[in-house]
């Protein structure tokens, strides 16, 4: 019988073990999908995880699809550090690039560098806004915020619908439901082919949860908050704070990787401005651990379960949903491998059990 | 038909998948198991209940191959919360993930194919009556399952020896376990019955409300449905008129479309995700209410201390 017994601490190599050996059994299981699917597994596993990464240009697709998930990966990670379970970052990146498109579309006129920092402001300032809203409910009313969060989503999905069929489609654009497409300052720099500014936001997003969390006493709160939140309690540390802090970081982030996305990636504001960005980012903090280098390596990570995922499609005629399958499937590897890191594995007989028990009967 | 009529008929089909979802998901909660996953096996649910009723012909094996995919697609979940002791949200999220990517991944081949709809019960003389036969005597098999179940969950947790069991390990483990009661068994039979109820709820998406499949077509309703059991404040009874009260609200909001108004068609069908988030506020406002019936080890893990 397999008995788990409580480590005194987390393992510091099984910490760094567990993911490895998360994904090590992804591929394994995903090999076995390919072939209940019908395809080689070998060529199946080479086209998803090994093509992508041969050419520069699929190399830079990395970089672009890491970024919304580097951005929003690290909000979530300090948000889960404090046990706030946001999971309406999609929605939140959904309002944040509704409220950095809100210049190129209302005030075309102002195209200049400041009007491209007032987007990303913006932005940030719409999911942080948005993002407040379960927040609020939460500290108010003592709602879920996991529920209220996700019901966010559908709601901004549907906001979004509404202005790119209404009164932000573009009137020269055939009907077709877009907003008009953005140029000049309007479109964030690239730095190389479609890598756009986002990257460096990522990268500097990932530094600042660093920040936050190694060297601010905010950073401490949260965790004695997530840990032991009666502790936070004593130590004088204010849960609604920190509720409220948590959320509207991770919101924010959330929203500049959304203004990032239509500023950058895409170019214009669509129904559909995102592939599930904001809940496979939950998938990045989970697996990164919840620390800042992790967040790096996990979004690049799952962008390539997003760009293996279209080669899938492309080369081997896979649904698009490959790869929402194969994420799912990572985090429950990721987290059955997590027990790892805070148990030890025994195998232990029946028998053996039961004299254990009667020796420790006196005690 | 008359208006009233067809008002009442549509409502109670969208209240039933939301009903047959709540009442699994309030048994695994009250076991004190958080599943988070009731749209992933919703999906999983539909697409297969969807596959099989078109191989075979038959709606109803349909719905009891969706309830099956219920509980399979919930095993993983078993194995990490009940073995591995893992992160009960954290679990719940990934198979909230992992059913609607699979169920995305073998459905479509199925996009677009007209399915097999649920035969309507049809009682001589008695379904003729106006309003009372069609609304009473005339629904599909899965709705008076809805309201069987119901009453069959009502009954077990709060008259049944088992029942109380049930409830105990889900105020406290420790002194459950401590009883004798054996916790994790418990919680793997609450899980494995909620998978089947969500397997039963998609089954009667893809079988009865909208005989298709479409991807993603569970609209967010595994997730209203969680909202519902707090709704409710972990009761049947309560969960049977939440979920009539979230049917009415969707069914409104596609009226107001139909009708017009002027009001745009997005904002109408986000009436039941702002109605739930009403729901909550207004439920969770009252803290002894909630305090008083919230299973109290919900979504802790139990590991046995030896």
């Amino acid at each position: 019988m397999m008995v788990l017994e409580k480590r005194a601490a987390p393992s510091r190599w099984w910490s760094i073990g567990a993911p490895l050996l998360a994904l090590g059994m992804a591929v394994v299981l995903g090999a076995l999908l390919f072939a209940v699917l019908g395809h080689a597994p070998s060529r199946a596993l080479y086209v998803y995880f090994v093509e992508p990464l041969t050419s520069a240009w699929s190399l830079e697709e990395l970089a672009v699809k890491a970024t919304p998930l580097m951005l929003i990966g690290a909000g979530l990670a300090l948000a889960y550090r404090a046990n706030v379970w946001n999971i309406g970052a999609e929605g939140q990146l959904i309002m944040g690039a509704i409220a950095g498109s809100a210049i190129p579309i209302l005030l075309p006129g102002w195209n200049d560098a400041l009007a491209m920092l007032a987007m990303l402001l913006l932005g940030a300032a719409g999911g942080a806004a948005y993002a407040a809203i379960p927040a609020w409910l939460k500290n108010r009313f003592n709602t879920n915020e996991i529920l209220t969060s996700l019901m966010l989503v559908y709601v901004a999905g549907l906001f979004l619908d509404w202005l790119v069929r209404g009164p932000w489609r573009d009137p020269m654009g055939f009907n077709f439901p877009k907003s008009v497409a953005f140029d000049g300052w309007h479109v964030l720099p690239t730095l190389t082919g479609r890598v756009h500014l986002g990257f460096v936001l990522a990268l500097l997003a990932v530094l600042i949860l660093w920040v936050i969390v190694h060297h601010m006493r905010a950073g401490l709160a949260v965790r004695v908050q997530g840990i032991a939140p009666r502790a936070a309690r004593f130590g004088g540390f204010s849960a609604p704070s920190i509720t409220l802090g948590v959320m509207l970081f991770s919101g924010a982030l959330a929203g500049l990787a959304g203004i990032g996305e239509v500023a950058g990636a895409i170019g214009h504001l669509q129904p559909s401005i995102s592939p599930g960005y904001g809940f496979a980012a939950i998938i990045v903090a989970v697996l990164g651990r919840l620390s800042p280098i992790g967040v790096v390596f996990a979004a690049f990570l799952l962008a390539l379960t997003y760009l293996g995922g279209e080669a899938a499609q492309l080369a081997l005629n896979m649904p698009a949903k490959v790869a929402q399958a194969f994420q799912g499937l990572l985090l429950f590897l990721i987290l059955a491998a997590e027990v790892l890191v805070h148990y030890r594995i025994r195998w232990r007989g029946r028998a053996h059990g039961a004299a254990r028990a009667r020796q420790g009967g006196g005690a | 038909m008359s208006g009233l009529e067809a008002f009442v008929l549509t409502v109670m089909a969208a209240a039933t998948p939301l009903l047959l979802a709540a009442t699994g998901e309030l048994v695994v909660e009250r076991a004190g198991v958080l599943n988070l996953g009731v749209e992933g096996m919703m999906a999983a649910g539909a697409v297969v209940a969807f596959a099989v009723a078109l191989g075979t012909g038959s709606a109803a094996l349909g719905a009891l191959a969706g309830a099956l995919a219920g509980v399979l697609v919930v095993l993983p979940f078993v194995f990490l919360t009940q073995v591995l002791a893992a992160n009960q949200v954290a679990s719940g999220l990934a198979l909230a993930l992992f059913g609607l990517g699979v169920a995305g991944l073998f459905g479509e081949g199925y996009v677009g194919q007209p399915g097999v709809r649920l035969e309507k019960l049809h009682v001589p003389a008695l379904s003729d009556i106006p309003f009372i036969g069609p609304v009473l005597f005339g629904q599909d098999v899965l709705v008076y399952v809805s309201f069987v179940m119901t009453a069959a969950v009502g009954w077990f947790l709060f008259r049944t020896r088992w029942g109380l069991m049930l409830r105990a390990v889900g105020v406290n483990h420790h002194a459950a376990h401590a009883l004798g009661h054996p916790v994790r068994l418990v919680r793997t039979l609450a899980i494995l019955f909620g998978g089947a109820m969500a397997g039963l709820a998609g089954a009667y998406l893809s079988v009865s409300y909208t005989p298709q499949w479409v991807e993603d077509m569970t609209a967010g309703r595994g997730w209203i449905a969680l909202a519902l059991v707090v709704f409710a404040t972990w009761r049947p009874v309560r969960v049977l008129a939440g979920a009539y009260l979230f049917g009415a609200v969707w069914i409104m909001g596609l009226h107001a479309q139909a009708a017009g108004y002027g009001l745009p068609p997005q904002l109408l069908s986000a009436l039941p995700y702002l109605a739930t988030i009403v729901a909550l506020v207004v439920i969770s406002r009252n803290r002894a209410l909630t305090l008083a019936n919230t299973p109290a080890m919900i979504g802790q893990p139990f590991v046995p201390e030896r």
